[in-house]
This record gives C-alpha cells, sequence and structure tokens, in this order.
C-alpha cells in the first residue's frame, strides 16, 4: 500500500478546556478530492487549521509525504505544498484582486508570478477582469473565487478549502465546485470542508462525516450521499 | 453625522443644537479663562469674558448649520465628510508630470529657504525637519505595519544619547555617532519587537508605552554614566573636519577661518539645515520604495489579517521585526540631529509627551501617508512656534484638532495613496 499524501492520525486539539478534536485520523491519497462535513461547531475548521498548526495538536501526529509536520511553524507549511483557502475567504480587503493573488504566490519566491497570475485567470476569467478592483469591493462569490485563486497561486500539491460554498447562491456554489473538479483533474489533491453535504459529496471520492470532533462514519462520496442518516441529518430539504 | 448635516431644516433640533454647544463651551471656558486664582481666593472676573466665549461659538454653531442647510455648504459638507473613502487608494501606474514639478518645486525653495531666512526661523524648521523624520520613522511601524507603538521617543533618546555619549566616552564625532545611532536604535527596535510580537493593539500599546518609558528611566537615574538630569553635552555636526563654530573644539578647522571670512554664527544652523533636508529625502525615498517591495506588501497584509498571512507563507516575525527596526533606525538618526543641533541632551526631552506628539504627526498625517507625515509634522512644529503667545493651549487644541480630525478625515490630512506594488499587473493590461 503506498503512503498517503497526507497522514492524519489519532490527533487533539483543544481551546482552553473546549476539546474541538477527539483523536481524529484520516487519510487523504494523491489526487483524490476528500470531503469532510459535519455540522456547525463539529470542528472541521479545526481541523484544517490544525494541519496548519494554528491550534497546534496535543497529541497524535501529522504526516505530509511521510514527514511529521504537527511541529512546523505555519508560515513554513505554505511552502511545503499546502494551500489553505480558509473559511470566510480572508481576502485582503484594502488590496486589489491581483495584489491579493500575489500575496498567494509567497511561497514560490521565484518571481514567475507571472505564469502563475495567467494560470488563475484561467481557472477564474471574471478575476482578470476585476484585477484592479480592490478585493473588498468583490461580492462574496467573487471574493470566494479570489481566495481559491490565492491558494492556487503557490501551486499546490494538495489544496485545502474550508466551506467554499459560504453563503453563495446555488449558481455560484455549482460554478466554484465545477471549477474545483477541473482543479483536481489538473493534478491538484483536493480536501474540502462543507455543511453543503449535497454539493460536496457529489463531487468528493471519500469522504468523512465529523461530529463533535470525532469521525464517525467515513465512504465514498456516492455511498453517504445514499445513507439514510446522512440523508437525514446533512441533506434535509435537499 | 446627522447632527452637523440635518437634512431638513428643523427649528427646534437648530435651537437644540445651538444650546448644547453653548452649555458644553461655556463648560470648558469658565474653568479655564473664568477662573483666575488670586493667592488662595479665586477671581471670577472673568466669568463674562467666558460667556461671551461660550456665546460667540454658539452663534458660530448656529450660522454654520445654517450654511450647511444651504445647497453650497451641503456639498462642501458633503465633500469634507465623504467618510466611505476607501482605507488606501492604489495609485494609477502612470505618473503625472506636475507631481514631479511640484516636489521639485518645493525641493528648490526647501534648498533657498536658509539662505534668505532669519536664523530663528532655520530653527524652527530644523526642529520641524526632526519631527518629519521622527513621524517618518514613526509611519513604518504604526502606519505601514499598524502596530501601535507609544513609546518611540525611547528611539529617539537613543540616538541622541549615542552622540552625546559616543563623544564623552569614545571622542565620537557627529559623522561616527550617526550610523552608530541607526545601528543601535535598530537593535533595540529589535529587542523590544521580539517580545511584543505576539500581542496586539492594547496591550501592545501598553508594553511600548512601558519601554518608553524604562529608556527615560535610565537615563535619568543611571548618573554615573548619563549624567542624570543634568544631561550631558553633544558635539556638533561637521564637514569634512570643518567645524561651524567660532573656534575649532574638535580638533578640526573652524569654517569661517578655512575659506576666509567672517565668522557666521548662521553656517552651522544652515549646515545643519541641509543636511537634515538631504537625510529627510534619503527617508522619503527609502520609504517610497519600501511600499514597492514585497516588505511593503507584507506589512499591509499582515495589518489586516495575521492568520491568513501565515497561512500564505508569511514569516509573520520578520516582517514585523523589520518594521520595528527600521523605524527605530530612523528615530535614532533623528535623535542624532537633535542631539547635534541642541548641543546637549538631558532626559526631560524624551517624555511620553514627545511620544504622543509623534504619534499625532502620523495619525493626523493619515496613516501611511507619507506627504501627510510630512505636512502634519510641519504644521505640529511651526504652528505653535507662529502661535507662541497661545502656548498654554497647545495641548488643548491638539486635542481639538484630533478630536475634529476623527470626525471629519478619519483616515487623516492625506488619504493614503501606495502605489501599486507589481508590474506584473501593467503587463495583463490587455
Ligand atoms: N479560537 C477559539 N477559541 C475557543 N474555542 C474555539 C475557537 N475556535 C473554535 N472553537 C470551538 O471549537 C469548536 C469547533 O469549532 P470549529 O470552528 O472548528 O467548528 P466548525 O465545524 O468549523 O463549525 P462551522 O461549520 O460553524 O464553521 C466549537 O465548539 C468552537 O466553539
Ligand atoms: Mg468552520
Amino acid at each position: 500500500m503506498t503512503t498517503p499524501l497526507l497522514d492524519i492520525n489519532g490527533i487533539s486539539a483543544f481551546y482552553g478546556p473546549i476539546q474541538a478534536l477527539r483523536t481524529v485520523s484520516l487519510h487523504i491519497d494523491t489526487g483524490e478530492i476528500v470531503a469532510i462535513i459535519g455540522a456547525n461547531g463539529a470542528g472541521k475548521s479545526t481541523l484544517l487549521m490544525s494541519i496548519f498548526g494554528h491550534p497546534r495538536i496535543s497529541g497524535g501526529e501529522i504526516r505530509y509525504n511521510n514527514v511529521d509536520i504537527s511541529g512546523t511553524p505555519t508560515h513554513r507549511i505554505a511552502a511545503m505544498g499546502l494551500a489553505l483557502v480558509p473559511e470566510g475567504r480572508r481576502v485582503f480587503p484594502a488590496m486589489t484582486v491581483a495584489e491579493n493573488l500575489l500575496m498567494g504566490a509567497t511561497p514560490v519566491n521565484d518571481r514567475s508570478g507571472d505564469a502563475d497570475l495567467d494560470r488563475v485567470y484561467q481557472l477564474f476569467p471574471l478575476l482578470k477582469e476585476r484585477r484592479k478592483q480592490r478585493a473588498g469591493t468583490l461580492s462574496g462569490g467573487e471574493q470566494q473565487m479570489l481566495a481559491i485563486g490565492r491558494g492556487m497561486m503557490s501551486r499546490p500539491t494538495l489544496l485545502l478549502l474550508d466551506e467554499p460554498s459560504l453563503g453563495l447562491a446555488p449558481i455560484i456554489v455549482q460554478r466554484i465546485f465545477q471549477t474545483l473538479r477541473d482543479i483536481a483533474d489538473s493534478g491538484v489533491t483536493i480536501c474540502l470542508v462543507e455543511q453543503n453535504a449535497n454539493h460536496a459529496l457529489r463531487l468528493a471520492d471519500r469522504a468523512y462525516v465529523l461530529v463533535n470532533g470525532d469521525i464517525k462514519m467515513t465512504g465514498s462520496g456516492s455511498e453517504l450521499l445514499g445513507n439514510p442518516d446522512i440523508r437525514r441529518a446533512y441533506l434535509a430539504g435537499a | 453625522m446627522t447632527s452637523i448635516l440635518p437634512t431638513n431644516l428643523s427649528i427646534r433640533h437648530l435651537l437644540l443644537e445651538t444650546l448644547t454647544a453653548f452649555a458644553v463651551a461655556a463648560v470648558i471656558f469658565c474653568p479655564i479663562v473664568g477662573i483666575h486664582l488670586n493667592g488662595y481666593d479665586f477671581d471670577l472676573g472673568h466669568l463674562k469674558l467666558a460667556l461671551g466665549l461660550a456665546l460667540g461659538i454658539a452663534i458660530t454653531r448656529l450660522v454654520l448649520a445654517l450654511f450647511l442647510n444651504t445647497g453650497v455648504g451641503a456639498r462642501l459638507a458633503q465633500h469634507i465628510m465623504d467618510r466611505r473613502q476607501a482605507p488606501v487608494a492604489v495609485a494609477p501606474t502612470t505618473r503625472r508630470l506636475w507631481a514631479h514639478v511640484f516636489v521639485v518645486l518645493v525641493l528648490i525653495g526647501a534648498v533657498a529657504f536658509p539662505f534668505m531666512a532669519k536664523k530663528y526661523f532655520i530653527t524652527v524648521l530644523i526642529l520641524a525637519l526632526i519631527y518629519v523624520l521622527l513621524g517618518l520613522g514613526l509611519n513604518i511601524v504604526v502606519g505601514l505595519a499598524g502596530l501601535l507603538d507609544l513609546g518611540f521617543v525611547a528611539f529617539y533618546a537613543i540616538g541622541a544619547y549615542t552622540l552625546a555619549l559616543g563623544h564623552q566616552y569614545l571622542g565620537w564625532g557627529f559623522w561616527q555617532s550617526l550610523p552608530a545611532a541607526a545601528a543601535l536604535a535598530a537593535l533595540f527596535g529589535c529587542i523590544l519587537g521580539f517580545p511584543v510580537l505576539r500581542m496586539h493593539g492594547d496591550y501592545l500599546a501598553i508594553t511600548t508605552l512601558g519601554f518608553g518609558e524604562i529608556i527615560r528611566l535610565v537615563l535619568t537615574n543611571w548618573v554615573d554614566f548619563t549624567g542624570g538630569p543634568n544631561g550631558v553635552s553633544a558635539p556638533k555636526p561637521t564637514l569634512f573636519g570643518i567645524e561651524f563654530t567660532r573656534r575649532a573644539r574638535y580638533g578640526g578647522t573652524p569654517f569661517h577661518e578655512y575659506f576666509g571670512g567672517e565668522y557666521n554664527s548662521e553656517a552651522l544652523y544652515i549646515f545643519t539645515y541641509l543636511l537634515l533636508l538631504i537625510t529627510v529625502c534619503i527617508v522619503v525615498y527609502i520609504n517610497h520604495r519600501l511600499k514597492r517591495m514585497p516588505v511593503g506588501r507584507a506589512w499591509e497584509a499582515l495589518r489586516e489579517d495575521e492568520i491568513a498571512c501565515r497561512s500564505l507563507g508569511l514569516n509573520h516575525v520578520l516582517v514585523k521585526l523589520s518594521a520595528f527596526t527600521l523605524g527605530a533606525g530612523i528615530g535614532g538618526v533623528a535623535g542624532v540631529f537633535f542631539a547635534g543641533y541642541q548641543g546637549f541632551v538631558n532626559p526631560t526631552s524624551f517624555t511620553f509627551f514627545e511620544s504622543a506628539l509623534i504619534l499625532a504627526v502620523v495619525v493626523l498625517g493619515g496613516l501611511g501617508s507619507t506627504r501627510g507625515v510630512i505636512i502634519a509634522a510641519l504644521a505640529l512644529t511651526i504652528l505653535p512656534e507662529a502661535l507662541r503667545q497661545f502656548a498654554d493651549f497647545r495641548v488643548l487644541a491638539f486635542g481639538g484638532a484630533m478630536v475634529f480630525m476623527m470626525i471629519w478625515r478619519p483616515r487623516g490630512i492625506i488619504r493614503p495613496v501606495r502605489p501599486s506594488f507589481s508590474t506584473i499587473e501593467a503587463n495583463h493590461a490587455g
């Protein structure tokens, strides 16, 4: 069996007395699209952020390419080929679209930003149109595209996304998920965290269900999509 | 701002506003103007004057409100109070010619000035330029990197004492001290930077405030080394060994003997002024470059969202330290000029008020705007000189100016305009 790209092994994370992750284990293989679904407060964001050392885990290990990265400083992790598209997008509002994208190129400081920009503009032609607009004045959907584009600027091997569908109209969600599919087809491994289980499970090869900081279920996307418990808990009305 | 900009004129509203203005003004002016201490008694004879002032303010308020209701006034107010102005504007990549012309004209004027002005005016401008330097230094820390530093005066003090003590103990002159002071202040900036890296907002402000006070207290109490409250004398600047004093003090030749001619007491000030002007230009240029460099972009990004930055691979430690170090170094240079110009330093020049003044320069100038900082520094040092007879009210006026600024132009006199970071964007124009 080949070693997974990212191997999370029994990690726990605390915020003061609150335990947000309870010995979570999961793995992501190269080329996969993996979804992690869960309700509000399940610990999805904590899981993604802890891969970036924020918060630091207090047990278990995180192996990326077979290297333990659980003690690596946050700012070094991006240079290892991981990119995070954080919850709520967190673009830099006062900077223009192009400047935001260039910030994303920080880990690959070989000044070939031009080609990377072109690639991102191909993924999201709209960003090219808006390249001189300040990011704070973009619509939510455009900001999400920008956040994903910014993540792609570092040419990641593994792209981690925290609720890319948050607060977006279904048509925009569809477009963004289509782009995620294109990104995956270009050879980038994707792990996305979602409450929007419907879209996420359709896109994902495999998925995990996180409940109260604990992995409660796992299976292929279509398996979970057909599971009555999942349908009741996460797909009500969908 | 509805209270200042009533949409339609309401008499009741207007009267209420006027009365409020009167009451507030009376409360402020009665104790300040109205009551005079006369031995152990109060002399209330000036109360009428105080009430008169308050009445004057109330009437002004009324007239202002009426004016703002006319079409012209409303438009003016709209223009002045446009709060929706963007935090930072991005300059168009194409430069305007007149901007260059303007800069050149200002420079010519600045160079010609000392040869035409009286000594007094030169000294005022020297002090003003020192504040420009301080403002530019603090602007890097507060304006660009967004780290609120209330103890900036510490670096100013370190620079000044480097000149004075370097001369006393090591026999250094002005020119040896200049780089040494910049380096030493930068080192202290770095030392301060480390413990405060994890702090934000209030905590950072309090810690830096404490740091400033520690430096001042050390200077005051370490009498054996620093001379304590009595201070130390500092050498004057020289030009390649040529001195500007009547008699050579540091083993050089006095200027007037070297070139022949009469001793001119203004020469030293003219020289100091020109030297400062050059230094300011260099610092402005450095500032200008920094804003375009990746580190400038990193400061701005870090100011906006630290977590996002770190996940993007930005080393926040280096980025913040670089701001502290650079700013402190510039503060140190300003300190050397201050000590050299005064010929003497003691700790009373480096109180918290000084830090507050420098911060006022940065805030009034518009956080991050180089032009704004220069204008504010000149205004805050020249105006109090021009209004010497009201010197007692200086702090009150500052306070007032701050309040008005926060209401009218919360982003400062000049809205920060920074250049576009990248030339790459231009390539994508098509
Ligand atoms: N900075 C913090 N300090 C203290 N507690 C926190 C912090 N961040 C998260 N938590 C707690 O940790 C738990 C998990 O939060 P987390 O943000 O990971 O949830 P989530 O699954 O991402 O939820 P959502 O879907 O609403 O984003 C919650 O109980 C939350 O209150
Ligand atoms: Mg979350």
